[in-house]
């Protein structure tokens, strides 16, 4: 769905602010993934994303979505636009409508949908980020932080991209409201079957949800794999200063001191069972 | 293209006209641009332009950088030298089309303007490169000191300079980043008839005013929360001090003002 070939983007070309922050990244997202991206401050992930939907351009490398190549003279950047929705970083401050649905509905609008289209969109779209019926004639700057957020977000959902991108969209939340953000993303992408990427500084948030997870270090892909596989290395995600999983933590600290354990645990469930496991396997009457 | 704009565009360096007193180069500059207007001859005004192109290699500034500082006043170059040049009555030396004359006054009178003009920009161009927004604007809150015993608002009218200075940055970044975000829903910013481009503004600066106000108000509360209650009694992190080498400069233009005076003075006796 989203691959990217040597893709490399530098800041403040031919001055002394200049900066490398995507370096040679090949990527391959298939179609329908729940993607994890993480990575610490100036790991170039929101440089990253802003390729997939053509806001930035690279220095080089290519990128295709669906095959094609966005960069490529006969694409609309317009077009791609609609197919990859981004979500920015405190999407609530992009809000300026008079009403929450005419905000919803401008993405829907610039598509070009009639009128009834937009309408059905909007409503089904503010209900499944929890969005009262009676909230959408409401002014949006009449609403509390965490409801603000949640408009914006629909008003991206709203266009049904193929590709749903969302940078950082808890920042600044409570955990009650990181939460119910993280469900709604989980069930917007179990009803469309569309490809969403979430961007996140917190491991144990990417962990619990996250299909795949990309793991980006100075600009550089350090790996795109399963959650299983990518906490293997829970040892080298902590050098390159990232924090793993506080049971991740745990699990690599017990190995460190020489008990044979599972390495790739990263939920509590999880590692519950496990640890079960393990001490039925040290007790006497089972041996 | 936002990257564009050059508001405070400070060249740090270690120069010795970077470390003149703000106070001291306000008034140079000053200084400097009576000299231009004043100047009646072209012997006359190439006293300044000495005068600067010393201050220039003195600033060890590249020459690129004063190129860059000239760009946007290009248009208004051109379209005062047309002026002059064709509306100066005098002996015709080209006569365009019968009807348009070029003559020797509005030849002089047009090169005269040029040079007073690019001399203008690159001299205060070179005060606001070898000086830190912050650092003038302290400068000129001392100089308007005097004026607050006739209650001027010396102080607040610096302080109101400085945050201004120190937000245009975070507006521009701001604007930016409102901007790509209502592109990404399918803004159309750069194409259009006139009436639907403006529309296209209210995406972006309806949420750019609701932050604007909502930083005033963050950042009113965080300076009370600091105790500011105005200039009264409040100290300085850098205080601006003035040695020998500022005064001596000083002369120095009074110096070159007075050369200007009597090349003038000169043209009307001989």
């Amino acid at each position: 769905m989203i691959k990217t070939e040597k893709l490399t983007y530098t800041y403040s070309i031919g001055t002394p602010f200049e900066k490398t922050a995507v370096d040679n990244v090949d990527l391959d997202i298939e179609e329908g993934t729940l993607v994890g991206i993480i990575g610490h401050t100036g790991s170039g992930k929101s440089t990253l994303i802003q390729h997939f939907n053509g806001l930035i351009k690279p220095t080089s490398g290519k990128v295709y979505i669906d095959g094609q190549d966005i960069f490529d003279k006969s694409v609309k950047l317009r077009d791609v636009r609609f197919k990859v929705g981004l979500v920015f970083q405190y999407p609530e401050y992009q809000i300026f409508e008079e009403t929450v649905y005419k905000d919803i509905a401008f993405g829907p609008k610039n598509m070009g949908l009639s009128e009834e289209e937009i309408k059905d969109r909007v409503t089904s779209t503010a209900q499944l980020v929890g969005l009262d019926s009676d909230l959408l004639e409401r002014s949006p700057f009449e609403l509390s932080g965490g409801q603000k957020r949640r408009v914006a977000i629909a008003g991206v959902m709203a266009m049904r991209p193929k590709v749903l991108i969302l940078d950082e969209p808890t920042a600044g939340l409570d955990p009650k409201g990181r939460e119910v953000i993280f469900d709604q993303i989980k069930e917007y992408h179990t009803r469309s079957g569309s490809t969403v990427l979430v961007v996140s500084h917190s491991m144990e948030d990417v962990a619990r949800f996250a299909e795949k997870i990309l793991v980006m270090n100075h600009g550089k892909k350090f790996c795109y794999d399963t959650p299983p596989e990518v906490f293997k290395r829970a040892d080298e995600i902590a050098e390159i200063g990232l924090s793993v999983p506080q049971v991740t933590r745990i699990f690599s600290i017990l190995r460190s001191r020489g008990v044979d354990i599972r390495g790739d645990v990263y939920t509590v469930e999880f590692a519950l069972k496990t640890i079960n496991e393990y001490l039925d396997g040290r007790r006497p009457e089972n041996a | 293209m936002l990257k564009d704009i050059t508001i405070g565009q400070y060249f740090p360096g270690d120069s010795a006209v970077h470390k003149l007193d703000a106070r001291f180069k306000l008034v140079i500059t000053g200084i400097f641009i009576v000299m231009l207007f004043s100047a009646q001859t072209f012997p006359a005004l190439c006293v300044p332009l000495v005068f600067f192109i010393i201050a220039f290699a003195a600033s060890k500034l590249p020459v690129k950088l004063m190129a860059k500082c000239m760009r946007p006043i290009i248009p208004v170059i051109v379209i005062t030298s047309m002026l002059n040049l064709f509306f100066i009555d005098g002996v015709t030396v080209v006569s365009l089309l019968g009807k348009i004359n070029i003559s020797v006054q509005g030849l002089k009178t047009t090169v005269f303007m040029i040079i007073r003009l690019v001399a203008l920009i690159c001299g205060s161009s070179l005060l606001t490169y070898t000086t830190s927004p912050i650092t003038l604007t302290d400068a000129i809150e001392q100089m308007l000191k005097p004026l607050e015993k006739i209650k001027f608002p010396a102080h607040e009218l610096a302080m109101m300079m400085t945050i201004a200075l120190r937000f245009i940055p975070t507006l521009i970044e701001e604007t930016d980043k409102i901007m790509s975000a209502q592109k990404a829903r399918g803004a159309e910013l750069d194409s259009g008839t006139l009436i639907e481009r403006a529309k296209a503004l209210i995406p972006i600066l309806i949420p750019l005013f609701v932050s604007s106000f909502r930083r005033a108000e963050e950042l009113a509360l965080a300076m009370e929360c600091r105790c500011y209650n105005g200039g009264e009694g409040r100290t300085k992190l850098r205080v601006l001090v003035s040695d020998g080498s500022d005064y001596a400069v000083l002369c120095l233009s009074l110096l070159f003002f007075c050369g200007v005076i009597m090349l003038n003075i000169g043209k009307i006796v001989f």
